[in-house]
């Protein structure tokens, strides 16, 4: 202790830094996708929208020094490729994962072209609230610097919640996802609704980007987003389309990626790939005990074309 | 991009293969413009690997009369044959640098065999006999360098722990990591070198969990063997901790925290090679080197360097120059199992080849190979 370090307490203080840390992607792209397949539809090109957004971000931050403009410009980035597949999901049968999977190539190759000459230039990074000012201990004060992101996220999960349940809006959006004959028998446009309910999942997952590039790990290269996209959309299955489960989904995944590192560190070292695999293996072992093949899964919009 | 390539060396093929038996037939010996061609595995501003070649191939473009093509991002697949062709049949190219490791066996051997009359350099393969006597291997000796940078860490270090994120657990990553814990027990045979593997080469968010948690652990000192050590060392300094780089010189992402690093010195290398050719020379098929060679070197000291640190890596760095060299692994060498690895009596000097099968982590480091 006296040395400065505090031993085994690493591996649970690490994984609470974690879920703060590493959580906030998770949870922007799963509630955006949340929102988006609660309306009917799955966009799987969220991993390109995240690394989109993760390079908007860092450019727009860069040339105008002003990170919170970076965090917009990842937001209508994102909202601009979610029109897309929106557009190109409207057209007649058209498959919306197929679209998803283009997409996600295209918004990860554009975004690693359009981002060449970024990856040298160090751009302004948005601040963090010290909640750990109550401690002497460095290691808790560093767990506990909080981005404002991972704030809004927290608070969007509730407020999404609620608005499922008790707005107009939620209600047309649940309508489109779980029949689209009654939501156009009341005299709606499905496809308006899938629309915005895209558009605003692209929002979404696109501050989820920003977070990566202009907060932690804080820097544009092309292999920031390792995956987390599609992560992050598996993550709202797991989630059963609940904003609350996606907010401690993404807490656990992101928990779950630093218990690797952190075993390494206080002397687990045997089998750290097994430990490195943590989130992907929780994943897998919870969709095969929820899974049953006599029905379809609770929670699942029934618009949604792999329930269909 | 791909296929636009492609269909343009469909188009030319027939027209460029009798362009190329006219102009390999008689290839002076760099007369007027010679295009020279590299081929790097992952993007060429990465502040890592790649960026280093890219330095090297940017020495090249100074001089006169050379022309230098690049091409980023080739998988080590037949991708780079595609590549390596394109180079030789639309630009011209007479002598290549296939920089990745993986593109060696077979893709340049293969491309070798098929022009006898160009030249092919790589990076990091082990040439054999069995091997066109056209291509060559190189590599530098960076373990020297991170000896140099230990011996810095250990001296400013205050708690004596040291910290080293790697990508995976092969000889090459093992030997800098024992170097570099070898230099820092040189001076402070106390310190301890705790390792953490990530698993692979470019894994952002696990680098920096693993550089966050090695700081929670007391670590006031780090270094790295990843492709891009940007994101530790941006970690690092923001949470107050000094870091060694790797690679290229990062001093510019963390001016205060940057003491030293290891880095490659392809700028002086790729010269080199191109006058030895224009000489009429021949490079040697299989080329290794360090410190004294040119290949590699070390960055300059940081703000944050003590006078007592300067003076112990300097000297250090003069016996690696010396005409005798200095052994970083020496005999009586015992592994973090307690296992004696090197016998007593026997020096492994640099190009002794076992160092390139190395397995174990040195007494010193926390952390194990699986």
């Amino acid at each position: 202790m006296a040395d400065g370090s505090i031993g085994l307490w690493t591996v649970p203080l690490a994984v609470l830094g974690g879920a703060i840390r590493v959580s906030t992607p998770f949870l922007f792209v799963s509630l955006g996708e949340c929102i988006t397949e609660r309306s009917g539809r799955i966009n799987l090109g969220l991993e390109g929208t995240l690394v989109m957004g993760a390079m908007s971000a860092y450019g727009i931050s860069y040339l105008t020094g002003s990170p919170w403009l970076g965090v917009f410009a990842a937001g209508i980035t994102g909202a601009l490729l979610g029109a897309l597949h929106a557009g190109i999901c409207s057209l007649p049968r058209v498959n919306d994962v197929a679209v998803g999977i283009a997409l996600m190539l295209f918004g990860t190759g554009l975004a690693f072209y359009l981002g060449k000459p970024l990856i040298e230039p160090t751009a302004p990074r948005l601040p963090a609230i010290d909640f750990g000012w109550w401690s002497d201990i460095p290691q808790v004060r560093a767990a506990l610097r909080v981005n404002v992101l991972f704030l809004i996220g927290v608070a969007l999960a509730p407020i999404l919640y609620w608005a499922f349940r008790t707005t107009r809006w939620g209600l047309l959006i649940r309508t489109a996802g779980e029949s689209s004959d009654a939501a156009r028998a009341m005299g709606h446009s499905v496809l308006l609704i899938r629309l915005r309910a895209t558009m605003v999942g692209g929002f979404l997952a696109g501050i989820g980007g920003s977070f990566l590039s202009l907060f932690y790990p804080g820097s544009w290269n092309e292999g920031l987003s390792s995956g987390q996209g599609i992560t992050a959309v598996a993550l709202v299955i797991f989630a059963r389309w609940d904003p609350l489960l996606c907010l401690w989904a993404s807490l656990a995944f992101g928990g779950a990626a630093a218990l690797g590192p952190a075993l390494q560190s206080v002397g687990v070292t045997s089998g750290y790939h097994l430990f490195n695999a943590a989130p992907y293996i929780l994943t897998l072992a919870i969709m095969i005990i929820t899974c049953s093949p006599k029905r379809t899964l609770t929670g699942a919009p029934a618009e949604l074309s792999i329930t269909r | 991009m791909d296929f636009g390539r492609i269909s343009r060396r469909h188009l030319l093929q027939g027209g460029a293969a009798l362009t190329l038996g006219a102009a390999a037939g008689a290839r002076p010996a760099f007369a007027a413009e010679t295009t020279i061609g590299f081929i790097y595995v992952g993007s060429r501003d990465d502040y890592g690997y790649n960026q280093a070649h890219a330095q090297g191939a940017a020495a090249l473009k100074k001089i006169p009369g050379l022309k230098v093509v690049e091409e980023e991002k080739v998988p080590e697949t037949d991708a780079v044959e595609k590549t390596i062709e394109s180079m030789i049949n639309l630009d011209g190219a007479t002598l290549l640098f296939p920089t990745s490791f993986g593109y060696y066996n077979p893709h340049v051997i293969k491309m070798a065999a098929k022009y006898p009359k160009l030249r092919f350099e790589h990076c990091g393969g082990l040439w054999t006999d069995k091997d066109p006597k056209n291509a060559g291997s190189y590599f530098g000796y960076i373990d020297e360098a991170q000896y140099i940078s230990g011996i810095v860490a250990g001296l400013t270090s205050k708690s004596g722990k040291l910290g080293f994120v790697a990508a995976k657990p092969i000889p090459q990553v093992l030997r800098n990591i024992n170097a570099f814990t070898l230099g820092a027990k040189s001076v402070n045979p106390k310190a301890t070198t705790q390792v953490i593997f990530t698993g692979d080469w470019s894994m952002p968010v696990k680098e920096a969990e693993a550089t966050n948690s090695l700081i929670d652990q007391g670590v006031d000192v780090l270094t790295c063997h990843v492709d891009g050590p940007k994101t530790m060392v941006e970690n690092a300094a923001r949470r107050g901790a000094f870091v060694c780089g790797y690679h290229t010189n990062q001093s510019a992402l963390a001016p205060k925290a940057y003491l030293t690093g290891a880095e490659w010195n392809w700028e002086a290398l790729y010269p080199k090679f191109v006058k030895m050719i224009a000489a009429g020379e021949s490079i040697p098929n299989f080329y290794r080197g360090g410190l004294k060679e040119e290949i590699v070197k070390v960055s300059p000291y940081g703000e944050a360097v003590s006078a007592e640190a300067r003076k112990a890596a300097d000297d250090a760095k003069a016996k690696f120059l010396s005409a005798d060299g200095f052994a970083i692994f020496k005999g009586g060498l015992v592994d973090n199992k307690g296992k004696t690895v090197i016998a007593a009596g026997t020096d492994r000097g640099q190009k002794d080849p076992e160092l390139e099968k190395m397995d174990y982590l040195v007494e010193g480091v926390i952390g194990a190979t699986s």
